[in-house]
């Protein structure tokens, strides 16, 4: 696998392995399995999209990674640290399925604060502030309040937010499910410019087909009871994806493999 | 200008029902009046008289009114606006008890609310007493509160105040703590993912996430104050404050120095709940949450 990564990113640096990781959850029903024998790696500069049928243990996964969740078994190291030190080291920018703005503040407020938080200089802030709501294309919104936006800008405010800081992996969990169908192509396309832009390495979490063939370099798919992963396919689309990539034979056909691959994890249930 | 006329119709149909209801109440007095001076009573004169008496079961608004202005205004007009027969002057004494105990209270509340939001023995030990505190009968905790400081050796303004505060901690407390919890899970979990510290937490998500209940908290608290200060007057032997005035004017019969007390302590109410609203509207607007 790490061959074929070396093809993809032309790097064979790991950022984040995951060894047989098990997460159970206690509940008054008896134990969840969210996660059994999890193993995984994403090189550095990956866009890797986790998709599977709710309850398949990709949101905990991708919560385990931000040390926000505490696995129950096997190991994970984030740029070769435990997670809760590459949290602590702010290693990683996480993007929630709700923007999470503060309504208080404006957006360029929302985007500088966990740059407050982490103590950059005020003129730091700005300079950060102005070229991230570039990079998103919201220039000019910056003394907007949240509740001058759409939805989607919104979203891509909360965007911004996470790659205001200097970290250099990105955490996505299902940022634009709760979008239409027209802003959400929009929004692909432009994750991919972004992707392009600044190399980050990106874990994107999605329920859609699609999204997922569309933006990843390799496509982890995932099927519940307990949560696992059953196939993990590396992308033979360029880099380079207009949105018409969508009809072409060779996208169809990595759908193809996604939709037997989550097909395959019900036949288990 | 659209609210207007219908404000002004609830007005008027109060001060229609209010003169109704003292031509009823006042009846029976002056027909006994009349009785005595053995003479007839023709419907204008019953009306004029039970719109006049000195000692009204109910006074009629312009008795009311007439009483408001004599104790206020006419006061400053003779530049007497402190002395103790002085509407102001009482009304000062009270406001100053419920605004001290107003501030106290609205300190505590938020104390107690934090710490209950942070710890959890606070939460489980705190909250039960808090609501207890509540369903204690004030009228019956006042006399021993003043009686208690007093053995101390506080008196005057403190013990007042310390009842208004009893009364004005609770909804700050209450609608507190719900601010400080309104924060989503999602959020505290952003706030974690940057590595934030609790005092970042609380300055930055918790403490702005929870200004719409304060603001809502501290409007019933202030009234919550006022009362407090009036039922702190009562067991002191009435000597200043509308309370003394409630007191002295149901010794002595008089109902339109009651009424007027009573009317002076309403609008003193709305006046300082108002403070708050403006204050509510420009912080909210300022903060682009209203």
């Amino acid at each position: 696998m790490t061959d074929k990564q070396a093809e993809n990113t032309g790097t064979e640096q790991t950022v984040i392995l995951a060894e047989k990781l098990d997460l159970t959850f206690q509940t008054n029903d008896g134990p969840v399995h969210a996660l059994k024998g999890v193993s995984l790696d994403i090189g550095k500069g990956d866009f890797v999209s986790f998709i599977g049928p709710s309850g398949c243990g990709k949101t905990t996964f991708l919560r385990c990674m931000a040390d926000l969740e505490q696995p129950t078994g096997g190991t994970i190291t984030v740029n070769g640290v435990s997670p809760e030190a590459a949290r602590m080291a702010r290693a990683y920018g996480y993007v929630f399925q709700a923007a999470g703005l503060y309504p208080w503040r404006t957006i360029g407020r929302n985007i500088s604060l966990p740059l407050e938080i982490m103590g950059y200089s005020k003129a730091d802030q700005a300079e950060r502030v102005s070229r991230v709501l570039e990079l998103v294309e919201l220039a000019g919104f910056e003394n907007k309040f949240p509740w001058q936006l759409s939805g989607g800008m919104q979203q891509r405010a909360s965007i911004a937010r996470a790659l205001a800081f200097d970290a250099d992996i990105l955490l996505m969990d299902e940022p634009f499910g709760a979008l239409d169908e027209i802003v959400r192509d929009h929004l692909n396309e432009q994750l991919l410019h972004l992707w392009a832009r600044t190399e980050k390495t990106i874990a994107f979490v999605t329920h859609s087909i699609p999204e997922a063939v569309y933006l990843s370099t390799k496509i982890v798919v995932m099927s519940p009871r307990p949560g696992r992963i059953t196939d993990v396919i590396e992308s033979p689309l360029p880099k380079e994806r207009p949105l018409d990539i969508r009809e072409s034979p060779a996208f169809l056909e990595v759908a193809h493999r996604v939709r037997e691959g989550l097909r395959a994890g019900h036949a288990h249930v | 200008m659209r609210s207007i006329v219908p404000v002004l119709t609830v007005v008027g149909v109060i001060f229609a029902l209010w003169y109704a209801a003292a031509i009823w109440l006042n009846a029976a007095w002056a027909y006994d009046k009349a009785k005595r001076a053995d003479v007839a009573l023709s419907t204008s004169e019953l009306v004029a008289d039970t719109w006049s008496q000195e000692k009204p079961r109910l006074p009629a608004p312009h008795q009311v009114g007439a009483e408001i202005w004599k104790t206020t205004g006419a006061m400053v007009a003779k530049g007497r606006a402190f002395s103790k027969r002085s509407l102001i002057y009482h009304s000062w004494i009270t406001l100053s008890a419920t605004l001290l105990g107003f501030a106290l209270g609205t300190g505590l509340g938020i104390l107690l609310a934090v710490g209950i939001v942070y710890n959890t023995v606070m939460d489980r030990s705190v909250m039960p007493w808090v609501i207890t505190s509540q369903t204690i009968p004030i009228l019956a905790l006042a006399p021993m509160i003043i009686v208690v400081l007093n053995a101390v050796g506080i008196s005057g303004l403190l013990p007042k105040a310390m009842i208004s505060m009893y009364l004005s901690f609770f909804p700050v407390v209450v609608g507190m703590v719900k601010g400080l919890r309104s924060p989503e899970v999602m959020q505290l979990d952003q706030m974690r993912t940057w590595n934030a510290s609790a005092s970042q937490t609380f300055w930055r998500l918790r403490l702005p996430a929870s200004m719409p209940y304060l603001f809502a908290s501290l409007k019933v608290g202030m009234a919550a104050s006022l009362v407090g200060a009036i039922v702190g007057e009562l067991p002191t032997g009435a000597v200043a404050g509308l309370g003394a005035r409630l007191l002295a004017g149901s010794y002595y019969g008089q109902t339109i120095q009651i009424w007027s007390a009573l009317i002076m302590a309403a609008a003193l109410a709305a006046v300082l709940v108002a403070i708050i609203g403006v204050i509510q509207r420009v912080t909210l607007s300022r903060m682009g949450m209203a």
